[in-house]
């Protein structure tokens, strides 16, 4: 879904292309022209607020649509994309943003994974290394008890009748 | 070591057992809203009548700019009712409630007000302009407009009484200045 979307958004960007490149001196008035693909770039940053884990650039949903629409429109005003991205952090917060960006209390989010891939190569070299250096100990019989000699008397005697 | 480890692992997994209690309980959608504290964005729609309303008009009362859609059942169809009622209420001491449809289709809207017998101003919100500005991510979505024009409040889920009684009502007692 994800590869047709981005070949569609390639074909549609590809036909913007020389659509702007036919009408240049008119659209010149409407300021820069905006590519596809640059709408996407920042679309796929984007949360979509009304989806489970979907970006703005993947989901079919209206909410979506209207925010490229707005992204088309803000970077044609002449937005960069730090701007516009900007714009939604404002008012939706990190939240928006697919990657939480590296500062704060989000740096356990970015660190945690490595950590974790360190500590438990720490611990699992540790053990191999005390696993080897220590043949395992024979496995011990515990000693019979009087009650255990009783009865294995008993059954003896038992199988010899 | 033999004990010392029959301890460690419990105790390894309690902060996550904690931390997993708490992401659990917590609603995935009460995300804290960073406008809460700035000044509303400014908005001019038109509403279902046709008259124009914008937030500005309405600088000095206290505005209450509620986020519904028609399909958004139950929860706009719960507080409907209190939002009529809340308005009848205070508007003679300065209380304004906006009603902005979002993803709506326009019949199915008309059709709720009408259900409801609104009578504050309802607009619909054509191109979510106004939804998006204000980092709406479902319906219903209210955000409470102080004097000043700032945003005091953002309550997610059907408004209740409690939610005029507490946020609405104190802030009449303000000055506009």
């Amino acid at each position: 879904m994800s590869a047709a979307t981005a070949r569609a958004a390639r074909v549609i960007a590809g036909f913007l292309c020389l659509g702007a490149a036919a009408v240049v001196p008119l659209a010149d008035a409407a300021g820069p022209a905006v590519s596809e693909e640059a709408v996407q770039a920042i679309a796929a940053q984007l949360r979509c607020v009304v989806c489970q884990n979907l970006s703005v650039a993947d989901s079919p949903s209206e909410m979506a649509s209207q925010m490229r629409d707005l992204i088309r429109e803000r970077l044609a005003a002449g937005d960069r994309p730090e701007q516009v991205m900007a714009y939604f952090v404002q008012r939706y917060g990190d939240w928006v943003l697919l990657a939480p960006p590296a500062r704060g209390l989000n740096l356990v989010l970015w660190l945690a994974p490595f950590g974790a891939v360190v500590g438990g190569l720490a611990i699992a070299l540790t053990l191999a290394y005390r696993w080897r250096r220590r043949p395992a100990p024979a496995p011990a019989v515990p000693p019979m008890g009087p009650r255990d000699r009783e009865r294995l008397a008993a059954e003896l005697e038992r199988l010899g009748d | 070591m033999k004990v010392r480890a029959r301890w460690l692992i419990p105790l390894a997994a309690l902060p996550v057992v904690g931390l997993l209690a708490y992401g659990f309980r917590a609603d995935p959608r009460a995300v804290p809203s960073p406008l809460v504290g700035r000044p509303a964005p400014a908005f001019t729609l038109t509403t279902f009548d046709g008259t124009p309303v914008s937030l500005e008009r309405h600088r000095g009362q206290v505005v209450v700019v509620n986020f519904w859609a028609s399909w958004c059942y139950p929860a706009c169809y719960e507080e409907a009712p209190v939002l009529e009622a809340g308005w009848r209420r205070l508007r003679e001491q300065g209380v304004v409630v906006l009603g902005v449809a979002i993803q709506d289709k326009e019949p199915a809207s008309r059709e709720f007000i009408q259900r409801f017998g609104l009578t504050f101003p309802n607009a619909p919100d054509p191109a979510g302009r106004t939804s998006i500005d204000y980092g709406v991510y479902g319906v219903p979505e209210t955000f409470v407009v102080d004097r000043r024009g700032m945003i005091r409040r953002k309550h997610v889920g059907a408004v209740t009484e409690a939610v005029f009684r507490e946020w609405v009502e104190p802030l009449l007692r303000e000055s506009a200045g």
